[in-house]
């Protein structure tokens, strides 16, 4: 129990000495994280919304392979994003692995589905005659679909905030395709990892509650904008 | 319909705020100034790294990218032509990669040594047993749990090498526990299961000095538990993209006179004693192998 208490305290240390290298963990946590939730929030939605509004054969294996996407485990994105991006495999010459950019794709990669899966159910539980009431209003089909997006904001966001969680707390990928290198491809999570192997309990300890204070803070600005919006 | 747009208004701002937040940092140094290092775990975990790589980075402007895995991965990925730079500690399987070609100017850095480490109590009673393979067999014997790391690290090549010749095969017995983990995970496995492992003596002393462990050093000294550190840079013949005079920079800077000192003092202040020592220009066999 003291070593818990003394991860607490090298925590807040760590945080109110303003530590310059947890502050560059943190930041590029959330600067990657934030990213790949962006990423997969315009391809999640987009094509979650065309799935869910449309009908054509073998729709429901689609949205079975979606669902299953959405437990997609992060060492196998991993590891298939550094073999494509390995220097001599087929993406070599991006020269992306080991870098920001590539836990950023690794990252969207999880995190779409989540983000289709959740907009695809949303979508499709909006009553069907919705649809015909926008259309006979004398709106066109994008202005169509865009209606029907925000009404669906609530499932939406919850979406985002999956995705999110998804990515800031995964390590698997992380680790294989940033390779952890200090004071460039270092998040929270594969610090964390790192600091245990080490033997630093109490920095690891205060790393995880940097971590859960980070995803704290972004899902009430995330909720709060959810709710904010909730029709009243 | 005004109302709900404010919805992602504001998400889409704070995302974008990121975004380009984010972007300077996308552009990565030149590739010419990065240098990718496989090195096992033992010199991340150490911290002997964080020491020395900002020294070579202030001299010669190079950005090494350390990818910290065991010898064994680190191995394939200069087999692979993934790193640049190789330092690492499993020397037969060095010599073969030098062998075939995949790796040059393979030079000898420092060295520490292994010990067995176990519980206090010692079932298998090895605490004054003269070598490894005399404990190896004794462990066997009484069927006292063993952590293997299991991972094709160098340790868990030595850790073979000895298995070998006490003319033992642990493979799936129950008393043998092989974690795939690096030398601090599983010190603290064997350390809660109250298990014996083979350990680099670096990782045992930064982890034991943290009071981590309840484990002893049970057995150490022996010519045959002896830890060698090579450096060796990736062929840029079997791989054209291997970034030669990044490595051979690192690999030249290794052997300096200053990253020696670095080396020798490494840990002293913190441990008491010194985790490796600099071993530039010696001959592996003068050190008694």
């Amino acid at each position: 129990m003291d070593l818990i208490y003394e991860g607490f305290v090298k925590a807040f240390q760590l945080l109110f000495t303003l530590d310059s290298e947890v502050i560059e963990v943190t930041l590029l946590s959330l600067k990657v994280s934030g990213l790949a939730t962006l990423i997969s929030l315009f391809i999640g939605v987009s094509i979650g919304a065309v799935i869910a509004l449309s009908s054509f054969p073998g729709k429901r294996i689609l949205i079975s392979l979606v669902n299953t996407g959405m437990g997609l485990p992060p060492v196998v994105v991993g590891l298939f994003v550094s073999i494509f991006l390995w220097r001599n495999g087929p993406l070599g010459f991006l020269g992306l692995l080991y870098t920001p950019t590539s836990m950023i794709i690794a990252q969207a990669i999880i995190a779409t589905p989540i983000v289709m899966g959740i907009t695809i159910a949303g979508m499709q539980n909006l009553p069907v005659t919705l649809q015909l009431q926008i259309l006979a209003l004398g709106a066109t089909r994008l202005q169509m679909v865009w209606f029907l997006i925000k009404e669906a904001r609530l499932a939406l966001m919850a979406g985002v905030i999956a995705g999110f969680g998804g990515v800031i707390s995964e390590v698997g990928a992380s680790i294989m395709v940033g390779g952890n290198v200090k004071g460039y491809s270092r998040v929270l999570t594969t610090a964390t990892v790192m600091e245990t192997s080490r033997g630093n309990f109490d920095i690891a300890i205060a790393l995880s509650v940097i971590l859960l204070l980070l995803a704290y803070s972004i899902n009430y600005l995330l909720t709060f904008i959810q709710q904010r919006e909730r029709p009243r | 319909m005004k109302r709900s747009r404010n919805l992602f208004i504001p998400l889409v701002l704070a995302l974008t705020v990121i975004a380009t937040w984010v972007a300077p940092s996308w552009g990565t140094a030149p590739a010419n100034k990065t240098v990718i290092l496989a090195t096992t775990t033992s010199t991340q975990d150490s911290g002997l790294l964080d020491v020395l790589l900002p020294v070579f980075k202030k001299q010669t402007g190079y950005f090494v990218k350390t990818i910290s895995v065991g010898s064994g991965q680190a191995i394939a990925m200069g087999k692979k032509g993934e790193a640049d730079v190789l330092l690492v500690h499993s020397p037969d399987d060095e010599e073969k990669l030098v062998e075939e070609g995949y790796a040059i100017n393979r030079t000898l850095v420092m060295h520490n040594d292994f010990i067995v480490a176990g519980p206090a109590g010692d079932p298998a009673k090895i605490r004054g047993v003269k070598t490894s393979t005399a404990a190896f067999q004794r462990i066997a014997q009484s069927r006292a749990l063993f952590v293997s790391r299991g991972d094709k690290s160098g340790t868990h090549a030595k850790e073979l090498k000895i298995w070998k010749g006490a003319d033992i095969n642990p493979e799936g017995k129950t008393w043998y526990q092989q974690t795939g983990l690096g030398m601090g995970e599983t010190l603290n496995v064997a350390s809660e299961k109250n298990g014996y492992t083979l350990a680099d003596r670096g990782t045992y002393v930064a982890l034991h000095k943290k009071k981590r462990l309840a484990m002893e050093i049970l057995l150490e000294g022996e010519p045959l538990l002896l830890n060698i550190y090579h450096v060796m840079v990736v062929n840029p013949a079997k791989w054209p993209k291997v970034n030669l005079a990044g490595a051979q920079a690192f690999a030249d800077f290794l052997v300096s006179n200053q990253a020696q000192d670095i080396i020798g003092q490494f840990g002293k202040d913190r441990y008491g004693s010194a985790l490796f020592f600099p071993d530039a220009e010696k001959d592996a066999k003068s050190l008694g192998l």
